[in-house]
């Protein structure tokens, strides 16, 4: 009976864990989908159901109109910008170089400091301020007989959610080619030597043997990538505050929630959220674990 | 490439060097303006170098924060710690001891990593009060250590993955159970991932604000939530924030800079996190 009882004993050991995240994370969402469906507005719980009338609300709110577009082009420009700097990066580093490690720590380091950090000091060095009070990299640019590069910033009206990806690049560029410098490694040099010796110069190697070799690199990429700028909130909380321009659904949602206490919307914008993040991610952990599998 | 001709091989190192500049500009700020003495900070100076080594601003900016540091250091030990041995225990029954619906569980649990928090905000905060824990540091731990489980647990059955089942079936033929197997065959050559997965978890906790914000009250606060808030206000200076945000940096930094190969290691054994 020991295989038995060993059976119950593993699973012992795992149960507090599953209960865990059994509550923590599939119960809570439950949870906040009910709330989604829920009058509660106010300091008290108000379960009355009220169907999706937060979330037709949220869809006729112009505040929610200026979250869906902040998060498109912060999306866009952030993961653009972190694939092409981690892919040239990733290129430039994998050319037999002598101090490689040294420009791979530097460029990855501000992996390990919080948004919070980076978006204060970002915060002084797009500092929009003009004339006698310039100051930040405006200043630099100044100084450097760059000016047509003096600009806004973050406070550029329309774009000024685009410079807030400047620092999300900032931070995780160097991760991006971090990934790309693990796939690079992975390809075998006898590929490369092949296409030299067919008389493909370096150009057309890249192109035609090493970009196609990456691409499920890129999708990995883009999916992390993506799924933080869907979450991105700290970074402009410590860059701009909370301003209306600058919005996006998970400022909203702590805003309306917390300071404002209307509980349904707030769990809404959770909701749509959290689909728009498992659109990303479930394909890809099927994927992966599938892949993982077959090996 | 790797026979490229030497003449022009130098070229390389002009987007490098480039790019350094980048990623160390906010460095340099924070550095020069920190170790500028009170009188000689200016908004107009900000690129200058200090005219000699002063401490004021951390002096101010360490009055303003030590508190909170203190704060984040006594909720990122345990925090890192009780949600490793989770994710210890965890990963080798998942890696060594499948049971029937394992396969199941495992992706169920890291799904748990990419949840956008918002979504279950409301009923953390709603069930954090329900049992007293709503404002201090020891709910902001159970937090960490409860959403700390996915990664973990991903670390450390993929690290366990990789040991041999010879070595536990071996164990197994001398006499030792699922426990003893685990605490004198794979616990004591589990160091080198819980280093990863330590380093991992103290990292993502010291620098969260989402969880810290919602659901400290303002003593209890760590010190990214404090940071963002004296850089909100008007009172402290702009060199004082610079300083402070080197000094809310720093532990992670030194992480990093003694520890990096481990940090990248936690970095790549998900490929994930966000």
């Amino acid at each position: 009976m020991r295989i038995k009882r060993e059976t119950l004993l593993s699973v012992a050991l795992v149960t507090p864990s599953i209960i865990a995240i059994a509550i923590f994370v599939y119960g809570f969402i439950g949870w906040t989908a009910r709330v989604s469906l829920s009058k509660w507005k106010g300091l008290l719980p108000d379960y009355t159901w009220v169907g999706l009338d937060n979330f037709k609300g949220l869809f006729q709110d112009p505040r929610f109109h200026i979250d869906i577009r902040n998060t498109l082009i912060f999306t866009v420009i952030f993961v653009i910008g972190s694939l092409f700097i981690g892919l040239g990066l990733a290129i430039l580093l994998d050319q037999n170089i002598k101090g490689e490690g040294f420009f791979r720590s530097l460029y990855l380091f501000p992996m390990a400091i919080s948004f919070i950090v980076t978006g204060v000091v970002w915060r002084w060095l797009m500092n929009p301020a003009m004339g006698s009070r310039m100051s930040g990299l405006n200043l630099l640019f100044d100084t450097l007989g760059l000016d047509f590069l003096i600009n806004k910033w973050y406070t550029t009206p329309t774009w000024g959610i685009a410079f807030i990806a400047i620092p999300a690049i900032w931070q995780m560029s160097g991760y991006t080619m971090a990934l790309y410098l693990g796939g690079l490694r992975g390809i075998p040099v006898e590929l490369r030597e092949a296409a030299q010796v067919d008389g493909a110069n370096e150009v057309q190697i890249y192109r035609f043997i090493i970009l196609p070799l990456l691409r499920p690199i890129t999708l990995s990429a883009m999916i992390i990538l993506g799924h933080i700028s869907l979450k991105v909130f700290d970074l402009i909380v410590a860059v701009a505050g909370k301003q209306l321009p600058l919005d996006v659904p998970a400022i909203y949602m702590w805003q309306v929630t917390f300071d404002g206490y209307f509980f349904g919307r707030g769990a809404a914008i959770g909701i749509l959220l959290l689909l728009s993040v498992a659109v990303l991610i479930i394909p890809y952990l099927i994927y992966t674990l599938r892949t993982e599998a077959e090996v | 490439m790797r026979a490229r001709s030497r003449s022009n091989k130098w070229l390389i190192y002009i987007p490098l060097i480039l790019a350094a500049f980048f990623y160390l500009i906010p460095m340099y700020v924070m550095l020069v303006t920190g170790f500028k003495g009170f009188e000689e900070v200016s908004l107009k100076t900000m690129w200058d170098l200090p005219k000699g080594i002063r401490f004021d601003n951390f002096i101010a900016a360490y009055k303003a924060l030590a508190p909170y540091l203190w704060n984040s250091f006594n909720m990122v030990f345990p925090a890192a710690i009780i949600s490793s041995i989770l994710g210890s225990l965890n990963g080798y029954v998942l890696a060594k001891w499948k049971f029937k619906g394992s396969e199941i569980i495992f992706p169920a649990i890291l799904f748990g990593m990419f949840i956008p928090y918002q979504s279950i905000l409301i009923p953390l905060v709603e069930f954090m009060r329900e049992i007293n824990l709503y404002g201090g540091l020891p709910g902001l731990v159970l937090a960490h250590v409860i959403y700390g489980i996915p990664i973990t647990t991903l670390t450390f059955r993929n690290y366990y993955a990789t040991i041999p089942k010879e070595l536990i079936e071996a164990s197994r033929i001398d006499g030792c159970g699922l426990l003893s197997s685990y605490w004198y065959i794979l616990l004591p050559i589990s160091a080198p991932a819980f280093v990863v997965v330590i380093i991992w978890q103290f990292t993502s906790a010291w620098n969260d604000f989402l969880f810290a914000v919602v659901l400290t009250s303002p003593t209890n606060w760590p010190v990214t939530v404090a940071l963002n808030n004296m850089a909100g206000s008007q009172i402290i200076a702009w060199n004082v924030q610079m300083a402070g945000s080197l000094l809310a940096a720093l532990p992670t930094l030194l992480v990093y800079i003694f520890l990096g190969r481990y940090f990248l290691r936690g970095l790549m054994a998900g490929a994930l996190k966000g």
